[in-house]
């Protein structure tokens, strides 16, 4: 039985209907990256799923619990990091776990003790007794998050945990992420970027508009919307010496074609884009450049919805 | 670490043990917090105090109140209008929690939500006992004195402090309806200088114009700055410090139920 399972979700706000019929599920142990543009429903899914907001209509169910009619018992087994990083910054560090422990029941000494593992977990060791106004950003998104994880949740919400964080913090965050999905957590993060959710969802789910319009690995998204593609400046060569320079790797490709004077190949992510430069190498053809081009988040709303992201956006 | 394994969590209890305890321990969030920022309070006593020095000395000379000193009558009149300010703080904390998505978090946890509003507004009473202490520094350096004894006195401070409790309930109540810290602010002060200034608590009603005189005898003000000022005084009350008392518990009643049912609709 997957641990979340979400079906015929619905809620609007005036005439606005946020979420239209959202189903999905989370598997144990899975991270599920829910990915769609700014407006499409994402915070109002988690706000559903973490009791904040009552749907319309449809049914959320956490390990069996339903979302709607027993939500104290769901906040006793879920940790919500919200969009914004919801720490006090009066407080320090150590305070602000020590009062989420005390929330949750524990008695101060416990509270105390799973303060201090965390912050050792989430390197806020030594920040751990200042106060969080001077923090960083990425320092505050790691609290946050570990704030969120006190009471030992079976399922985390992160709510677009990268935005607005540097590159560098970004790449902490993942990494963060990453070690936490290999301790077994199990995981419903949203963000607005496919490297993003391709970097750390075990499934994705693209919704837009409130409803669901794809779902699948990183992988097959790409495949949908075509996949990664390899483009070869050949210089002058002709197509057809081309062909016959890729030879019998052909089967394993997509159709080639010719676009801008560049000889463009359908390939897998990294895995025979550097075959085929080999065989076209040995071949005797001069390969001038070439260029992997990775689909974005804007191919994939393009092709599944015929028309860009952006546009999403721009009609808020 | 296994940090995150599903294990077994037994279901967080209820009742109201534990909604005092999630509330102390709210309090206890918001008040540490003071000593961290002790300018704060300060400054919440510095406007009172101009005011005590601006009436008592640049109007006090010709302020004539019969029976009493010009201080004797001013001080409670300013006590008063002080600890009711210091409510305003309730507000502007609750919208700050708010949007900085404190108040989401609060509600994901297993507590009672009341207890998130009870541990606000109490430890705002405990910051304007803290308030009303300097207050009282500077009242007696400018002659206030408790004439009616130690015992008056202090009941006299507790009915201002309840009287000011129960308008925290009005301020959580707009904080946790408007949609910024800045609305907040407005919000929750504009209002209370016409409650403040149209009253007893500066100069005697009876020389008002009428229609102001009419409300600042209805002015609830104007009866908790009556009841305390006979208490510090040493005067007969009346009929003054029970109805303040109602008019406190009744704002705490109807405010504490409207913001507790519009904490936990927010956004519902
Ligand atoms: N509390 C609210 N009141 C009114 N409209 C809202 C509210 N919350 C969300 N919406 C609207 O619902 C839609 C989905 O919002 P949201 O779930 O926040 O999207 P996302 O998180 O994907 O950016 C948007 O059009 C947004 O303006
Ligand atoms: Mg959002």
């Amino acid at each position: 039985m997957p641990l979340v399972e979400v079906s015929g979700l619905t809620r609007s706000f005036g005439d606005t209907n946020a979420l239209a019929g959202l189903d999905f599920e989370v598997e144990r142990g899975t991270v599920l990256g829910m990915l769609g543009p700014n407006g499409a429903g994402k915070t109002t899914a988690v706000r559903i799923l973490t009791t904040l907001l009552r749907p319309n209509a449809g049914t959320a169910l956490i390990d069996g619990i339903n979302v709607a009619t027993e939500p104290r018992r769901i906040r006793t087994r879920i940790g919500l990091t919200g969009q914004y990083a919801a720490v006090d910054e009066r407080l320090t560090a150590r305070e602000n776990l020590q009062l989420i422990g005390r929330f949750f029941r524990m008695n101060k000494a416990d509270s105390r003790e799973r303060a201090a593992e965390l912050l050792a977990k989430f390197r806020l060791e030594e920040a751990g007794d200042r106060v969080v106004s001077g923090f960083s950003g990425g320092m505050r998104r790691r609290l946050d998050i570990s704030m969120s994880l006190v009471a030992r949740p079976i399922v985390l919400f992160l709510d677009e945990p990268t935005t607005g964080l540097d590159p560098r913090s970004r790449m902490e965050m993942w990494d963060l992420i990453d070690e936490l999905t290999a301790d077994g957590m199990t995981t419903l993060l949203t963000t607005q970027y496919l490297d993003e959710a391709d970097r750390l969802a075990d499934q994705i789910l693209v919704i837009d508009h409130g409803r669901g319009i794809a779902t699948g690995t990183a992988d097959e998204l790409k495949d949908r919307v075509g996949g990664a593609r390899v483009s070869f400046d050949v210089g002058d060569a002709a197509p057809e010496a081309v062909l016959a320079g890729i030879g019998e790797l052909r089967s394993a490709l997509g159709e080639p074609f010719t676009a801008d004077g560049a000889f463009v190949v359908p390939v897998r992510p990294g895995t025979t884009a550097p075959q085929v430069m080999r065989s076209l190498m040995s071949a005797g053809i001069d390969v001038v450049d070439f260029e992997l081009q990775r689909p974005t988040l804007d191919d994939v709303f393009l092709t599944l919805t015929g028309r860009p992201a952006e546009e999403v956006v721009a009609d808020e | 670490m296994n940090d995150s394994a599903p294990e077994a969590i037994a279901d967080a209890p209820g009742g109201v043990v534990w909604a005092l305890r999630d509330a102390a321990n709210e309090a206890t969030r918001h008040l540490r917090a003071v000593p961290r920022s002790p300018e704060l309070l300060v400054f919440s006593a510095l406007q009172p105090i101009m005011f005590v020095v601006l009436f008592r000395y640049v109007f006090g000379g010709s302020i004539e109140i019969p029976g009493m000193s010009y201080a004797q009558y001013l001080v409670p009149g300013i006590f008063a209008q002080t600890v009711l300010f210091g409510s305003a703080f309730t507000g502007v904390g609750i919208a700050e929690d708010m949007s900085k998505g404190f108040v989401d978090r609060l509600r994901s946890l297993p507590i009672s939500p009341a207890a998130v509003l009870l541990g606000r507004t109490f430890s705002d009473l405990v910051r304007n006992i803290l308030t009303f202490v300097i207050m009282l520094g500077v009242a007696f350096l400018v002659d206030f004195r408790f004439q009616g004894g130690l015992v008056r006195g202090l009941a006299a401070t507790a009915l201002l402090l309840a009287f000011s409790y129960s308008f925290s309930w009005i301020q959580a109540l707009i904080g946790l309806s408007v949609k910024s810290v800045e609305a907040a602010n407005s919000a929750g002060f504009i209002w209370m200088f016409p409650l403040t200034f149209v009253s007893s608590a500066f100069v005697q009603t009876d020389k008002m114009v009428s229609a102001f005189r009419w409300f600042a005898e209805i002015n609830p003000f104007t009866i908790v700055t009556n009841a305390s000022r006979a208490l510090y005084s040493g005067t007969d009350p009346g009929d003054t410090v029970w109805q303040s008392l109602l008019w406190a518990l009744g704002i705490t009643v109807v405010f504490s139920t409207l913001s507790v049912r519009k904490f936990l609709a927010t956004s519902n």
